[in-house]
């Protein structure tokens, strides 16, 4: 899928598609994020339209869990601004599970 | 009639049913790679249609816990779009783990209380579908000196009074029991009597590991406890707390059942020691008293027999409400063993899963 021009494409991984309606992948109107477009305004945008989705990826307190990795493009947003990190049309997040686990 | 138990996994929700309790058939792993360490089984009619409703409490390393039901004996499964149990904004605080799932009195149906990691009581008025935090004990100023057990600080035991409502005693590891006469507006510490070996003062006020308490419905001042070090009896509903695990090859151990309908009889799976936790003798043996505590038999007919070296957790051994009574145990490296004679003899049901954390069994009605 190609980003509309316009859009955050968000993308999830297998174990949490079906709380993104079966798809691998959302978009995300850049318009739908307030005037200054960041992880945080998509995540809360998230906890309104797909409260399943966004609850395995923040605790309730809105806190990334520990255990969740945000990627913008190649970027862990751990690296960058964490939830402040800024949004542009165009871009990709994707959600993944950190390596931990037995 | 149709024996029902549910086996909670480090990797997964097990179903096993039994028409005789002799051959079982099992299916899973439900939420698979989810840690499952709260289950119950309500058979209040707390439904709208009054079919039996199934709780789990399951987490996941990575997306985090979540609570579920099924009204269709685990064909399919429920969960609260928003989540179940959610701390309150203020409290700072996020749900870790759901360690108890206990539906209330049956005059109460759709009450249900959850346990929770970090060390929070819940309650639900819906059947299991939304909770509210107890403010009233998530406030106590004990809380603020409350340290986790290994397992996290859990509220991992809830024990309803079985014939009055104001009166209710919970487990925290560890803190201790803590008990609330008035429904839940005040509570208490309620450890007068137990040991707490790990601390510079033996006997605290509260700070005690407590493992795991039990009691029945037709004697609900008796309680049988099984602390971080000793084995306790109250017969005054947690008011005072009597060490009876002398005649025991060990008092240390997490687990503890209470017979569903005899009074006195209770079981435990003694491990050596605290820096020793395997059974004595590498023999694994649940042990029985009759007596409220005064002796103690090991029940072993079935079980390993040497080279055992097996453990239980707090919540993987359980009664079912039938008559005679079956007892139930899963074992950390896999194994679930039953017993249709009240622990006379015993028969492996299930083996190669993935640690057992949590049993609980009921005959349908």
């Amino acid at each position: 899928m190609t980003p509309g021009p316009g859009a955050v494409h968000l993308r999830v991984p297998a174990s949490l598609r079906t709380y993104a309606g079966g798809s691998p992948a959302l978009e995300v109107d850049l318009g739908e994020l307030g005037e200054k477009p960041t992880i945080r305004a998509l995540l809360d945008h998230l906890a309104t339209t797909r409260p399943d989705l966004e609850r395995r990826i923040r605790d309730e307190q809105g806190r990334l869990r520990r255990h969740v990795n945000l990627f913008l493009g190649n970027d862990n947003v751990r690296d960058l601004s964490e939830q402040d990190t800024p949004l542009a049309a165009g871009v990709e997040v994707a959600v993944m599970p950190a390596v931990s686990g037995g | 009639m149709t024996t029902f138990l549910m086996i909670g996994t480090r990797k997964g929700l097990f179903l096993a049913r039994s028409d005789d309790r002799e051959s079982w058939s099992l299916d899973g792993p439900h939420f698979p790679m989810n840690s499952v360490y709260a289950t119950a089984i309500d058979q209040r009619s707390a439904t709208p249609d009054g079919s039996v409703r199934l709780l789990a409490g399951a987490d996941s390393e990575h997306w985090g816990p979540s609570v579920f039901r099924s009204d269709d004996l685990g064909a399919s499964w429920q969960e609260t779009e928003g989540g179940a149990i959610r701390f309150p904004a203020e409290t700072g605080a996020a749900l870790v783990r759901t360690w108890q799932l206990r539906p209330a009195g049956a005059d109460q149906p759709g009450l249900v209380w959850a346990g929770v990691e970090p060390g929070a009581l819940f309650r639900s008025e819906d059947g299991g579908e939304t909770f509210s935090l107890v403010e009233s004990l998530w406030d106590h100023p004990h809380r603020e000196r409350w340290m986790p057990g290994g397992g996290g600080l859990c509220l991992h035991t809830i024990m309803p009074h079985a014939t009055d409502p104001d009166r209710m005693l919970v487990g925290v590891s560890a803190a201790g029991v803590y008990r609330t006469d008035d429904a839940g507006k005040s509570w208490e510490a309620s450890n007068t009597g137990i040991d707490a070996w790990h601390a510079p003062d033996p006997r605290p006020e509260f700070g005690q590991c407590v493992h795991k308490f039990a009691g029945q419905a037709d004697r609900p001042d008796q309680l049988f406890l099984q602390n971080h070090g000793g084995v306790y009896r109250s017969d005054d509903f947690g008011a005072t707390w009597t060490a009876i695990g002398e005649d025991l090859p060990a008092d240390f151990g997490f687990p503890v059942a209470a017979h569903p309908h005899r009074a006195a009889t209770a079981y435990v799976y003694p491990l050596v020691k605290d820096a020793h936790r395997m059974p004595p003798d590498d023999r694994c043996r649940i042990y029985r008293t009759t007596d409220a505590g005064e002796s103690w038999q090991p029940l072993s007919d079935g079980l390993p027999d040497e080279h055992a070296y097996v453990s239980v957790l707090r919540d993987a051994l359980c009664t079912d409400d039938c008559d005679p009574a079956g007892v139930y145990f899963g074992t950390r490296s896999g194994e679930v063993f039953a017993s249709a004679d009240e622990g006379a003899s015993w028969t492996s049901i299930a083996r190669h899963l993935p640690d057992v954390l949590v049993v609980r069994a009921a005959e349908l009605r």
